[in-house]
């Protein structure tokens, strides 16, 4: 099962620009949770901080309080431990080129020394299968590359790679923003299907895909939460006015 | 250029209500003298392309002869004696290459690691300044401070001397390209593994680097094939040997020592070895360098 | 998207048909595999030890001053300045100047780079303006196999080949047509400072050349057509909208041509015959830094010997630093800033 989130007074800062101001969230285990705002809002730079994925940029910092599950993540646990329960699927697909699909899916482990054969078959499968990859990959998975897919199967072979290291949460940033209609239509029923099973937070600037997905929906403007509440209400009632200006589209 | 002058004077000559350019032909001259630097550029290219093609020419007319059995298995014989070999200083190149590499290729590689990875910042740019100066450093100079490191200590000259000074000068090169292609490697692929919770070490050892071997590879061949056929820092590290040594700290044989005793020795015989061990240089360099290649290409390097 | 009405969301399971939904049935987690603690240790020692490699390659350029700096101390207490100004050189009497070697090594250089620059601007200006696309990679690739030579190989051809073509043709020819300036003199041996300059122009060429083609190739295309379109000839081209733009960098390839020459030994030492003295000549042996090093270094007996030949190693040293970092600085004003600026 997976692990709610909570969020307390977290600041982001790149050098000397903040680009998060004071947020404040509560993620449910095993729901859905899409965060949606025009670009440069701060929504990718604040999923990037739930994994600690933000200070590998340099000069980049962060004060506040995350809690995934009972882990703190800026208190202590080190960000390799903390990113094992932590998955995180990109932007645009990046399988690691110089692998083949197999070695791709069981990256994770492999590199952290797990080196039971018959257990990474098991892990390898099961994450294909869970990823919808496995019937479209199970003939070549060892002579093929990853960069040798195409562009949706390699994002279904990032998923399958993060859900190979078993994670409480799945952090997806924009994973369709690079993808045609057809591939997008199998994340979304992929995303779907996965939250029985992992807590998700999905970014994206497609307000139809978070309607789609998502249970909870928040809004992010110029580095600020505007708004957090159920989907529904997101996009049918909001509370705040610049909120409704954005799902009705009059900006963004 | 007078016509160049006059003839936008004439060509501004309004005829009608609408203004004509009359563009006039390109005069005689600057025609002649586009066709006349063009065949002085041609001619330079041949002038340059002439030594490289006497330099292989002789290598291998005069070489070829000259190898044989002996001249591979063969130690040299004394001066004016018909006979013997360089077999001594094929094998003294081949330890002394290995010794240069054992060091300076990981130091190198892991200077190009800090440079992309940890050396984005002020002690980055000093470092990658002064392997810009190194590289620049005279190898005659690199001689002097591995004698000083090594000779001097060791009271005597040696094959680890030799390979010491080598190192030196593979460094830089490779620090350099290394992290030229370490930079090549995007962040997006790091970022892949440090999230399925891989440390940056590994990240960075079996991701980044592994990602960007084969040029990385090129580069470590491109300072092995520098180094390969130098003389100079070995005059006073290695030393030179006409015998058979199998020991790291006693003086040893290097090809190209023995090609610069030779061919300013007065003997034919030892001027006809002189080519044929330049030749033997050149295509152990040649096939060195080569068989590594493949070997990234289609072997166990590859990775995929 | 339009504001006419509001987005109409499905909050409820896109439903897909009863049999894709048994396939895609994601089956449960389990407990993870990879369990414990993990260690920053090993990451930390990592990143030191990355640091330290980064610090190793300074440390190096420390070392050699070190060891060129303490070595030439005797010398250096010994005579002083007068050691690059004095010409007389006799470990016998242990009299020690550096003053004829520096002079080999600056007239070699410097007649290298007259006989090299013409031919590698000329070679480069051919690759990459003149020359069919198809030629262009094997006619670079051919040039840089000049580069890949070893330097006792050059001098090995230098003795066996151009010692006698320039002691039989060249020498007796330039005697009788130029010998009135004075720099055509004396008994043809063959040996002697023109031979090394022309041995050291055939092995710098490939960096002028390659270094020059470099900076060419980055002149934005759009300054040839400029020039083009005002209609000048193709060479008119060359010389306006190409040569001009690319002078800096040019500067710094032949400057980069000359630390090589200045430093280069082996070739040098077999054909420059190895004599301390200072001729007007071009025909007269003449001796380099980099020569004597190599010849006497293995045979100082002494210790002021020794001194002053390393002294001769740091001045090298500190001559080819300068000229190269001069180099680098030029080099880097033309391929640094200029495609940055095409771009935009």
């Amino acid at each position: 099962m997976g692990v709610g989130i909570t969020v307390e007074h977290l600041n982001a800062f790149y050098g000397k620009t903040q680009a998060l101001f004071d947020i404040n969230i509560a993620v449910l285990a095993n729901h859905a949770t899409a965060l949606i705002g025009p670009s440069g809002c701060g929504k990718s730079t604040f999923i990037r901080c739930l994994n600690r994925m933000h200070e590998t940029i340099p000069e980049a910092r962060v004060d506040g309080k995350v809690l995934i599950g009972d882990l703190s993540v800026y208190n202590g646990t080190s960000a390799t431990q903390l990113r094992r329960r932590v998955g995180m699927v990109f932007q645009k697909a990046n399988p690691f080129p110089t692998m083949s699909i197999y070695d791709n899916v069981a990256a994770g482990l492999k590199l952290n020394g797990f080196r039971n054969r018959k257990q990474l078959d098991e892990v390898v499968h099961k994450s294909l299968h869970n990823s919808a990859l496995w019937d479209e990959v199970k003939d070549h998975l060892h002579k093929k590359s990853g960069a040798s897919l195409s562009g949706g199967q390699q994002q279904r072979l990032c998923i399958a790679r993060a859900l190979a290291v078993q994670p409480e949460v799945l952090l997806m940033d924009e994973p369709c923003s690079a993808l045609d209609p057809i591939s997008t239509g199998k994340i979304e029923e992929l995303i779907f299907q996965l939250k029985e099973q992992y807590t998700i937070v999905i970014v994206t600037h497609n307000m139809q895909q978070a309607a789609r997905v998502a249970e909870f929906t928040g809004f992010f403007l110029l580095g600020k939460m505007i708004e957090f509440d159920k989907t529904e209400k997101i996009f049918t009632n909001p509370s705040d006015k610049r909120t409704e200006d954005y799902v009705t589209g009059r900006f963004g | 250029m007078p016509d160049t002058d006059s003839n936008t004077a004439a060509g501004f000559v309004p005829q009608s209500s609408i203004p004509q350019i009359s563009i006039p032909p390109i005069s005689l001259r600057r025609r002649v003298m586009d066709h006349v630097m063009t065949g002085v550029a041609v001619l330079t290219v041949a002038l340059v392309l002439l030594p490289l093609f006497a330099i292989f020419a002789y290598l291998v007319y005069k070489g070829i002869g000259s190898i044989n059995l002996a001249f591979l298995t063969q130690i040299p014989k004394p001066p004016g004696e018909p006979g013997g070999g360089m077999a001594n200083a094929i094998v003294g190149s081949m330890v002394i290459l290995a010794i240069a590499s054992l060091l300076g290729v990981p130091l190198g590689i892991g200077a190009g690691i800090f440079l992309s990875e940890y050396g984005r910042n002020r002690y980055g740019d000093i470092v990658r300044f002064v392997s810009d100066v190194l590289n620049g450093v005279p190898s005659i100079v690199i001689g002097i401070v591995a004698y000083g490191l090594v000779v001097m200590r060791q009271k005597h000259f040696s094959a680890l001397a030799g390979g010491v000074a080598l190192a030196i000068m593979m460094v830089p090169t490779i620090a350099r390209t290394t992290e030229q292609m370490l930079l090549l490697v995007p962040q997006a692929i790091r970022e892949a593994a440090y999230g399925l919770g891989v440390s940056r070490w590994r990240t960075t050892l079996s991701i980044t680097l592994r990602t960007a071997t084969s040029g990385v590879i090129t580069g470590v061949m491109l300072a092995f094939a520098r180094v390969a056929g130098e003389t100079a820092p070995l005059l006073f590290t290695a030393f030179g040997n006409q015998y058979w040594n199998w020991r790291t700290d006693q003086p040893t044989a290097a090809l190209s020592l023995q090609i610069f005793t030779y061919a300013i020795s007065p003997f034919d015989e030892w001027h006809r070895q002189a080519w044929a061990g330049a030749l033997v240089l050149i295509v152990l360099i040649v096939g060195a360098v080569a068989a590594v290649r493949i070997a990234v290409k289609h072997g166990t390097l590859a990775g995929a | 998207m339009s504001n006419q009405a509001l987005p109409r969301p499905r909050f409820n399971a896109p439903n897909p048909e009863p049999g894709s939904k048994a396939a895609l049935k994601v089956e449960a987690r389990t407990t993870p595999l990879l369990q414990g603690k993990v260690s920053e240790v090993p990451d930390v020692a990592f990143g030191w030890a990355m640091r330290l490699c980064g610090l190793a390659v300074v440390a190096l350029l420390g070392l050699i001053v070190y060891q060129l700096v303490v070595g030439s101390a005797l010398s250096w207490h010994a005579f002083g300045w007068k050691f690059f100004g004095q010409s007389d050189w006799n470990p016998v009497s242990d009299q020690y100047g550096a003053l004829p070697f520096m002079y080999g090594t600056i007239v070699s250089s410097l007649l290298a780079l007259v006989i090299a620059v013409p031919l590698s601007l000329g070679v480069a200006v051919f690759i990459t303006e003149m020359c069919p696309v198809s030629l262009r990679g094997i006619l670079s690739f051919t040039t840089e196999l000049l580069a890949a030579i070893p330097s006792v190989v050059y001098g090995l051809w230098a003795i066996f080949v151009l010692v006698p073509i320039l002691r039989e043709y060249v020498q007796p020819f330039l005697a009788s047509t130029l010998g009135w300036t004075g720099l055509f003199s004396g008994p043809p041996y063959g040996i002697g400072m023109l031979a090394a300059g022309v041995i050291l122009a055939i092995m710098i060429i490939p960096i002028i050349s390659s270094i020059t083609r470099e900076v060419l190739t980055v002149v934005p295309q759009h300054q040839r057509e400029a020039v083009l379109a005002l209609g000048a000839t193709r060479w008119e081209m060359i010389r306006m909208g190409v040569l001009r733009n690319a002078r800096a960098g040019i500067v710094g390839a032949i400057i980069l041509g000359l630390g090589r020459a200045l430093g280069e030994t082996m070739a040098v030492t077999m054909v420059i015959g190895n004599r301390p003295e200072i001729a007007k000549s071009l025909f007269a042996p003449g001796y380099t830094m980099a020569s004597v090093l190599a010849n006497e270094f293995t045979e100082a007996t002494g210790d002021l010997y020794l001194s002053a030949l390393i002294e001769i190693g740091l001045a090298l040293f500190f001559v080819t630093i300068v000229v190269n970092a001069l180099a680098r600085l030029m080099v880097w004003s033309v391929t640094r800033g200029q495609p940055a600026r095409s771009i935009a």
